[in-house]
This record gives C-alpha cells, structure tokens and sequence, in this order.
C-alpha cells in the first residue's frame, strides 16, 4: 500500500534522473557504492582518442589546403552549407571538421607529454621532500613556491620567441606549469603517509628509505596521482589552446584547437561555426576527461573496491 | 652463549629542541633473557616507546639522539653498527609490533603481498609458489581463520584483531631473537585482547623468542612477563621476577601503581590515584624523580638520587627507603 501511495515520478523528474544518470556517475545513485561506469564521457574520449590516432584516415579533406572559393561555407545542415564540409569552412576554406580531427592529435599529445614530464616530475619531488624531510624538504619546497609565482603564459611566450614555436616548448612550458602543484599535493599526502604505523614497520623489517619510498609510498599516492593527471588533462588542453591563440603554441598551418578559436575569435558574429565548433570540442573533452577521472578515483580506491 | 638475549646499559636518548633538552631515556639499564618475557611498565611519557626505538636505532626525526650507553644484542652492540648493518639486524633478529593495527599495514597492498615481502628476504631465491605457501603458513601460525582466502584480502577487510595477528605473522617471520612489542594489545577490545595475549604467548613458546613487552597496563604484566621493570621519569625504578613485584613492591611508586589497579573482590570503594604530575622531563630534579609525588619523601629523597639498590633474588629498586632497610 505504502508503494501504492507514492506518487509516480514526473516526466520532468525522470529526465533529470536519466541525464544525472548519463553525466555524472553519482555514489548515491548506484546501491554498490562504486561508481556506475561513464559511459557517455569514455565514449567521448575514445571518439578523440581514435580521432587523433586515425586522423589521415577519417579526415575527409586536408586539413591544410585552401579552397578560397568555398570560404566561410556554414555547416552542411544549414542554409548555404556544402555536403563536402559538414561542419563548414573556415576563412581560408579549410574542412572544419577535417582539421578538428588532425588538432585532436597535437592535443593529445600535448597531453601526455606534458602529464608524462611535468607530473612525473612533480610525483619524483613531492615524494622525496615529503619523506626525506628536513632540508632537503626546504629546498624543494622553496622551489616549488618560486614556481608558482612565475606568471606560467608569459614564461611560455617567452620560451617560444627563444626557442622559436613548436611542440618541444609548447610541452616545456606546460610541464613547468604543472610539475609544481603536482609536487605540493603529493608532499602532503606523503607528510601524513610516513607518519603511519607500517612505514616504521617497513623500517623494522629492515627496508631501505629509497625501497620505503617506492615500494610503500609510492604505491599509496598513485590514487591522488591518477586524480592529479585527470584533473590536469583540462588544464593541460586549455594551455595548449590557450598558447596556441595568442600565438605562442604549435605554428600554422598546423591544425590545433587552440588556434582554431583564435582564428575564428574575429569572425564570431557572422561565421560562429569557426570558433565554436572547435570550442564545443574542448569543453567536450575537458569535461569527459574530468568526469572519468572522478569515477577513476572510486574505483582505484582500494577501501571502495570489493564493499 | 650467556643468558642474557638482549642488555641494555645506561642507555641515554634526549630530544634537542631549541627550548631545550628533553631527557626522555636517561641512565636505562635492563636485561632482557633468552626465552622470557619482560614488561616494561609505566605511565605514558615516561621513555618506554623511546626506549624501545633507541634499541631498534629508529628515532623519531627532530633532534632525538642517543648520547651515550650501550645495546647489547647477543653480546654486540647496536649503538656501534652502520645503518646498512642495522638493516640486516632488523627484521631479523630484532623485530616489533606496535600499538594500531589500523594503520600498520600498507592500506594498498593484501595482506599476502606484505608477508611476502618479509619472507623474501629471509628466503632469498625461493619461488613464488614457495613463498606463497610459507605466507598462508605464518597465517596459520597465527591462528588466523581460512589463511588461503585471507591472504589475498586488503587490511581494510579484517577486523583490528584480525590485522594485529598478521602484523605479528609478519613480525615473526624472520624468526627474530626479540620481538618488541609496544602496546600491542592496547587497541583492541578485551576479550580480543586476552586471545592476542594467549597467542603472543605460545609463538614465543615455540620460536623461543624473547620479548620485551611494553604496556601501562599491570594486569596485562601479571599474565604476560616472567619480569616486570617499572620505569617513571626516563629511568627504571624497580626491576624483579613479577610475583615479587606484585607480592612485595619495594618502590613507593611501584606500590602506588599497583594500588591503582581496580580489582574484582571487595566494595566498590574509591579508586587509589597518585597525586601530582611527574616532573617535567627538560628540568629534572636533583634527587628522586618521585619525589614530589611520594607519600614517603624525606629530606634525602630531595637532595641526591638514590642508586640501584638489590632487594632481593634478581629484585632491585632505585630508593632510599629500600636502602636503609
């Protein structure tokens, strides 16, 4: 009777539920208290991720050529859209869509280079101040506030004009970026970590501080790592984009995302397609990566596996 | 081969802080014995936990040094060992088991993994399979329920009682000539407790393994140890067999101690504490540390620290009252 008596959810109600359902993968939602999986976000992910490793075989046109006479051509599904570029042209009469798919490669590269340097790096750092301590710890930790108060866009501009633009400064200037929070956060796990029962267990039974170091810290930051990388892979691609548009990134004509807002940035209120498309491609990607590193998290969590 | 396993000798570890010197170990002499069980009895503060890490060398960093004295562990001293030297000793012949299970296991590895890891090194080119099979045996040894399921599992996964038997298996698989333990049982509820208690006490039947058994608890001293040694201040104030202790206590503070013990029989009556604070360990007084806090204090008392005097069979006190008579 009690059942009888609830009220039936409203239309409205259940596409709430089925789109909370979808994006974010609540703890609340699912009885097992893992995470359900996000489907919707790795599908993202995976579409870019074959995107950028496939991209000669899916792009429909160059990415490089230019077709003046077809400049500016809208979307293929509006008024004026062209069925051989079916997100629209850009100034020059490049396929929007085609240099979507070749800008996921530098992108992901960026990425994981980038992820791969500067937060192994910050990883290797936070590690050994934390657990050494002492002055070691000092200086590290010093090093790490002065690179925060470097002003990160501007050191990159000014990497790219010594150095001249491309990849290997663009991945410089983001791993100096990142490798110092990285080292902060993971200090501070390991501060509360060494201070456990079973490191002076470890000790006890004789291991050696580097064996300490990687055989039972190691191993309890690699959660906070992996949270750290996803998180970062936002801010990673918003760099690359970022750099990109003011010019200090990957040289045209090279397709980057980055550079494809900037291109479009001008032309927004007659040819919107330009900037936004590639735009939409980000946030899309930023935000997936974010959500499957939330559900990342629960499931590496050891106390969350097997309940 | 002598008697004794383990002897410490005017040990001294202080804190240099830059108030100023904290003597938490000062002037510690025991003898621990081939094959018994000595506690080690105190209130919290006193140097007991200190005493325990200045013999295995692992201080706790900021400023703890060990000035002075000597570790003998089967005749060699430990104060005289390289780092690298230390390491082989640990594990091996000197072990230990701390008070919170909670955090003494490695949240991220099973329990199998962690057992392995102790076994390794004791066993060095054994296959896995071998070692495998030696990690459920430990288990077994432990009495632990069902060692082939549990050995795959995550500490999160057992009970504290549970996880305190395995950081015991893990502890006694390198088969070491002392084991440690500090306040192993004070984490768990009492009827586990009496379990951990029988259990400790048959693995060193077996191994004939001794151990230095540290606890505020006396209750826990009459069921465990052989020897009680009774520390206030940084120093051991009375030592001896634990009937003698229990029967006739020759140090006032010793007394006082057992005193405040609650017992089962007679009324409900007011439970005995002892007045007072102990004295700060960065100004000590010149004479007995017990001195403020003693029902018996005599001019004496407060002028010079009574040496260590034999009471009886293996019995000794630090006090001028057991002096004179």
């Amino acid at each position: 009777m009690a059942i009888a008596d609830r009220p039936s959810p409203t239309a409205e109600q259940r596409r709430r539920a089925l789109w909370r359902a979808l994006l974010w993968p609540s703890r609340e939602a699912s009885p097992r208290r893992t995470a359900r999986v996000p489907w919707v976000p790795i599908a993202i992910i995976a579409t870019i991720v074959v995107m950028a490793l496939f991209a000669p075989l899916l792009a429909p046109q160059s990415p490089i050529d230019q077709t003046l006479r077809d400049k500016l051509l809208p979307p293929a599904w509006m008024a004026g859209g062209s069925d051989k570029y079916l997100l629209g042209t850009d100034a020059f009469g490049r396929d929007i869509l085609s240099r979507l798919i070749y800008g996921a490669r530098v992108s992901l590269l960026v990425a994981v280079l980038a992820l791969t340097a500067g937060g192994g790096v910050g990883l290797m750092i936070g590690i050994t101040a934390g657990y050494v301590g002492g002055a070691v710890d000092n200086v590290l930790m010093r090093l790490v506030d002065a690179a925060f108060t470097f002003p990160a866009i501007l050191f990159a501009l000014l990497l790219a004009v010594t150095m001249g633009q491309g990849l290997g400064t663009l991945v410089i200037a983001i791993s100096l970026l990142l490798w110092a929070s990285f080292a902060r956060v993971i200090r501070g796990e390991v501060l509360a970590l060494r201070q456990r029962d079973f490191v002076a267990l470890a000790k006890v039974r004789g291991c050696s501080t580097l064996r300490i170091m990687l055989t039972h810290i190691l191993p309890n930051v690699l959660n906070t790592f992996m949270v750290l990388v996803t998180l970062n892979i936002g801010v990673v691609i918003i760099a690359e984009a970022s750099l990109s548009f003011l010019g200090a990134g990957i040289p045209p004509p090279t397709p980057t995302w980055g550079l494809m807002v900037s291109e479009g940035r001008g032309r927004i209120a007659d040819a919107w397609w330009v900037a936004l498309i590639p735009g939409i491609a980000i946030t899309l990607l930023v935000l997936s990566v974010n959500l499957f590193g939330d559900w990342l998290r629960d499931r590496l969590d050891p106390r969350l596996r097997q309940l | 081969m002598s008697d004794a396993i383990l002897e410490v000798r005017d040990l001294h570890t202080h804190f240099f802080l830059r108030r100023g010197v904290v003597k938490a170990v000062d002037g510690v002499s025991f003898t621990l014995k081939r094959g018994e069980v000595l506690g080690l009895v105190g209130e919290s503060g006193c140097g007991k936990s200190l005493t325990a890490l200045s013999v295995m060398r692992l201080l706790p960093k900021g400023g703890a040094r060990t000035l002075k004295g000597e570790v003998l562990l089967d005749g060699e001293d430990l104060l005289e060992r390289t780092p690298a030297e230390m390491r082989e000793i640990r594990g091996r012949r000197l072990s230990m088991v701390l008070q919170d299970p909670q955090t003494s296991l490695n949240p991220v590895f099973t329990v199998g993994d962690q057992l392995r890891e102790a076994i390794e090194r004791r066993r060095q080119g054994a296959s896995l399979s071998e070692i495998m099979k030696e990690a459920v045996a430990a288990l077994r040894r432990v009495e632990i329920a069902a060692p082939e399921q549990r050995i795959g599992q995550y500490p999160h996964q057992m009970s504290g009682g549970m996880k305190q038997r395995v950081v015991g298996a893990i502890a006694i698989s390198g088969e070491p000539q002392v084991l440690i333990a500090d306040e192993p049982t004070t984490a768990l509820d009492v009827t586990i407790q009496l379990q951990y208690l029988k259990l400790l006490k048959r693995l060193q039947a077996e191994n004939g393994m001794a151990i230095l058994f540290i606890t505020h608890d006396f209750g826990v001293v009459g069921r465990m140890c052989d020897r009680v040694a009774v520390m206030y201040a940084g120093r051991i104030v009375e030592c001896g067999p634990v009937k003698r202790i229990f029967e006739a206590p020759a140090h006032p503070y010793t007394r006082a101690l057992i005193a405040s013990v609650p017992k089962m029989a007679g009324s409900a009556g007011r439970l005995a504490t002892i007045e007072g604070q102990p004295p700060s360990l960065m100004d000590l007084p010149m004479g007995c540390r017990f001195a403020a806090r003693c029902p018996e204090v005599e001019q004496r008392c407060l002028d010079a620290y009574p040496g260590t005097v034999r009471v009886g069979d293996e019995h000794t006190a630090d006090c001028w009252k057991v002096a004179a008579g």
